[in-house]
């Protein structure tokens, strides 16, 4: 235990009633980290389950990776293909990496250090969500986004979708999304068009930086095939564009019981559904690009799973789970149909729903005091 | 056989220490103590002084608003000790057994004759009241309201707790007794028993049988309340412990309050896990020196289950309403990256972050560890998981630390007790305290909606 002894001697200066005592939360950070503390419970249950906040966060981490590291690759490949210099996979993944690794360190800079800061200034201890949104946000950004701007919408994110609400567990939008939509509406040539995304697309002319969705809002015939969009070779953000490795995620998500699959299963539904009857319509390009192609192209699969699922944003009831995961799958579908700006629908379906979801959670326990009240009545009259 | 009811809902922890279903006899000891704390909400006016001796049922204090609820020792003896706490609050009242017995013997005609007001009366002078709690509030039932009936668990399903038919097993009379002298009070009695029961708890006479199928909470009494008959604002319920039913009903025929309970000694650091009969207020050293637990150790020692029990310790007594003494060892210690999923499968897990739900048939010695800290409320549905009632635990839970009575009457608070919540407590993820809440929310209640 000699280590322990040691964190115990530099964490003296933080105890209670000593002289840098505010600052214990930041401190408390880095210990919990390497120790799970010797709190013993003293109200309620005398035993705890091992389950807390930092090993759910760190299951949707290791969740999160197959379709991480695929991005990295991914990245790799789309510039040596498009640019026809022979490569290997660890060339692919070494360019991808040079690439993405700063973005997940100013990620994770900016945000822990505006999450410390706030938990050093409100007295609690440091929450471990953004471990999740640390490394969300560079998936969903395109990769040659200058590493100020990701600063930039870190910091947005976490200090006016976040800690405005009050912190962890009080947001109403999901605050990856957030860094992303603040990134897209303020820089929107970095953030949308054909140059984007792919590597070095804006500085080499022979790269088209197009993704599908964005080639089917112009009216251009794909290229990809339906495996290739499957397995995600494909252009897009870092991440998002793999669907298998998204799934590898899903099921991890669901087999340990961390990620909501009603959610899950409700946006493909609600996706498929609208997709299917846009196909019967046909009256454009995206319209009648196949339901199931839908389903794995663009940011759709890598929301619904990632996104969506965010237990703070989403709705919290059982029910309201599958109202507001179908509608994130409507509406993803119908912002990419008819909104020819905008070819990718999921990020602004999920945080339409976020807003609406305390609603959805509203009538759904609404429901549940009116039963009550409704037996309350049935036993004051008398039956006739 | 078929069940009545069957929840699906609940989370059957695979708590290490079961009692062996024997009934051992330990040394008895001449300590006895009453805790009032045991009576949530009763503010005890003394009427023996330190000193002075007792009999077997003599009043020792009684209720501050209610002055007909008596409580009444345990032993015949002399009072040796009161501790009081901060503001002079009751917190021991010790007791010094003679070894003599004598009792208070009360002359009760037979049943038939009893108008349900003497029943009541009995009840209250005798001490055997406070046996009868209510829902809502989780409190001793007020003598003046009109139950909609009475209910009775027939089995348990909290981690390790004692057996109700093997406790019951040589007082079948006295339960049978029993639930006749509860049947004047109340339009029903309810008893409910397993689904797969086929003890003598089936064929009692003068109750409505309820089968119940589930896993814990299962059990608990207010969880078949909320499933047979709910509690509507206004209403209330009645609800007793079984052997406390046969402790009312030997009571009615003898007209000695003898204060009989049955206790299985249990937990993972237990050796010999038993059941012991001894008697409420009783001393526990001598049952823990039976199973095998110093009083050094680094141990909890819990008066009821490991979820909803009251924290006691080596000098304490057998609580008032509880048959299982439970023993943890004290979890006060770090665990390197003991965070890290799929470490750590020592520790049961409702989420399968840990590998411990590959292993169904394992039993686990858990400890007092929060493994964890509080955090946020962030992950969602895992409280509906382990509540088997049409309430959204997480939606209360706000309410209640927000104090929004009216939101809290809609959401069902008249229908809950800090125990039907322990489940709680034990798999948030966010650590939080949901039965401290709920008690809070109740006692909050009880002042302003009374």
């Amino acid at each position: 235990m000699k280590l322990r002894e040691r964190i115990d001697a530099i964490k003296k200066p933080f105890g209670k009633g000593q002289k840098f005592e505010r600052f214990a939360p930041a401190v408390n950070a880095f210990d919990t980290f390497l120790f799970v503390p010797n709190h013993t419970t003293h109200k309620g249950a005398h035993i705890r389950d091992g389950v807390d906040l930092k090993r759910t966060m760190v299951t949707v981490i290791i969740a999160l990776l197959p379709a991480f590291i695929y991005g990295v690759y991914n990245t790799g490949y789309q510039y040596f293909i498009q640019s026809g210099i022979a490569f290997t996979f660890w060339d692919a993944l070494l360019h991808g990496a040079v690439k993405i690794m700063p973005m997940v360190a100013v990620s994770y800079g900016v945000g822990l250090a505006i999450e410390f800061a706030f938990a050093v200034y409100r007295g609690h201890e440091v929450n471990e969500g953004y471990l999740v949104t640390g490394l969300l946000i560079p998936m969903i950004m395109p990769v040659d986004i200058p590493l100020w701007m990701v600063g930039l919408s870190v910091a947005f994110a976490v200090l006016i979708a976040k800690e405005a609400f009050g912190g962890t567990g009080m947001n109403i939008l999901n605050p990856a999304l957030t860094a992303r939509a603040f990134a897209f509406f303020a820089y929107p040539t970095y953030m949308s068009g054909n140059k984007v995304w792919v590597s070095e697309a804006s500085n080499v002319d022979g790269i088209s930086g197009e993704t599908v969705l964005g080639s089917l809002a112009a009216g251009n015939d794909v290229s990809y095939s339906m495996f290739d969009m499957f397995v995600g070779a494909i252009p897009g953000s870092i991440a998002e564009t793999s669907t298998l490795w998204v799934l590898v995620g899903a099921a991890i998500l669901i087999l340990t019981g961390v990620g909501s699959w009603r959610i899950m299963v409700g946006g493909v539904l609600g996706a498929a559904a609208t997709a299917f009857l846009f196909n019967l319509w046909g009256a454009n390009a995206l319209m009648s690009f196949d339901w199931m192609n839908h389903l794995i192209v663009g940011g759709f699969a890598f929301g619904i799973v990632f996104m969506a699922t965010d237990p703070v944003s989403a709705a919290q009831t059982t029910k309201g789970k599958w109202i507001y995961g179908i509608l994130v799958g409507l509406f993803c579908m119908l912002i990419r149909v008819f909104n020819p700006a905008y070819p990718e629908g999921v990020m602004l379906a999920i945080l339409l729903m976020n807003v609406f979801a305390p609603t959805i959670d509203h009538y759904v326990v609404e429901g549940n005091i009116k039963r009550r009240k409704k037996r309350l009545n049935a036993t004051l009259t008398p039956a006739s | 056989m078929s069940a009545d009811i069957s929840l699906r809902k609940g989370l059957s922890i695979p708590l290490k220490g079961e009692a062996k279903k024997d009934l051992k006899t330990s040394k008895t000891s001449d300590n006895f103590t009453i805790y009032p704390d045991d009576f949530h909400g009763i503010v005890p006016k003394m009427l023996v002084k330190e000193g002075e001796k007792v009999s077997l049922g003599q009043p020792v204090f009684f209720s501050k608003t209610n002055p007909e609820m008596q409580f009444v020792s345990p032993v015949s003896g002399t009072l040796s000790k009161i501790v009081r706490g901060a503001k002079r609050r009751i917190l021991e009242i010790q007791l010094k057994s003679d070894g003599k017995d004598k009792a208070v013997k009360h002359k009760i005609p037979a049943l038939d004759k009893l108008s349900d007001a003497d029943v009541k009366s009995h009840l209250l002078a005798s001490g055997c009241w406070p046996f009868i709690k209510q829902r809502p509030y989780d409190i001793i039932a007020n003598p003046e309201s009109n139950p909609k009936g009475i209910f009775i668990s027939g089995f348990s399903t909290a981690p390790l707790a004692a057996d109700v038919a093997f406790v019951l097993q040589d007082q079948q009379e006295d339960f049978q007794n029993g639930i006749n002298v509860l049947a004047t009070l109340a339009p029903k009695v309810h008893l409910s028993v397993s689904a797969d029961d086929n003890s003598f708890l089936s064929s009692v006479n003068g109750v409505e049988i309820q089968r119940i199928k589930g896993i814990h909470p299962a059990g608990n009494v207010g969880v078949q309340v909320h499933h047979i008959d709910p509690v509507n604002a206004g209403e209330t319920a009645w609800v007793v412990n079984p052997e406390d039913v046969a402790n009312i009903g030997r009571f009615f025929t003898s007209g000695v309050f003898d204060q009989q309970k049955t206790v299985a000694v249990v937990g993972p650091v237990v050796t010999n896990p038993s059941y012991y009969k001894t008697r409420i207020g009783a001393a526990i050293a001598p049952l823990l020196e039976d199973v095998g637990i110093s009083a050094s150790g680094q141990v909890r020692i819990i008066n009821g289950d490991a979820l909803s029990g009251a924290t006691t310790h080596a000098d304490g007594s057998v609580g008032f309403y509880n048959n299982t003494l439970t023993v943890l060892a004290e979890g006060n210690h770090f665990r390197m990256f003991g965070w890290l999923p799929f470490a750590g499968s020592k520790i049961f897990s409702m989420s399968r972050t840990s590998l411990s739900w590959l292993l169904p048939k394992r039993t686990y010695a858990l400890d007092t560890n929060m493994n964890g800290e509080e955090r946020a409320l962030v992950v969602t549905g895992e409280m509906e998981q382990v509540l088997p009632m049409d309430i959204f635990p997480m939606q209360l839970l706000k309410e209640c630390m927000v104090q929004n009575i009216e939101k809290m009457e809609g959401l069902g608070i008249y229908e809950v007790a800090p125990e039907d919540f322990a489940l709680v407590d034990y798999a948030s993820t966010s650590k939080i305290e949901a039965q401290a809440i709920i008690r809070e929310a109740l006692d909050l209640m009880i002042k302003e909606v009374g």
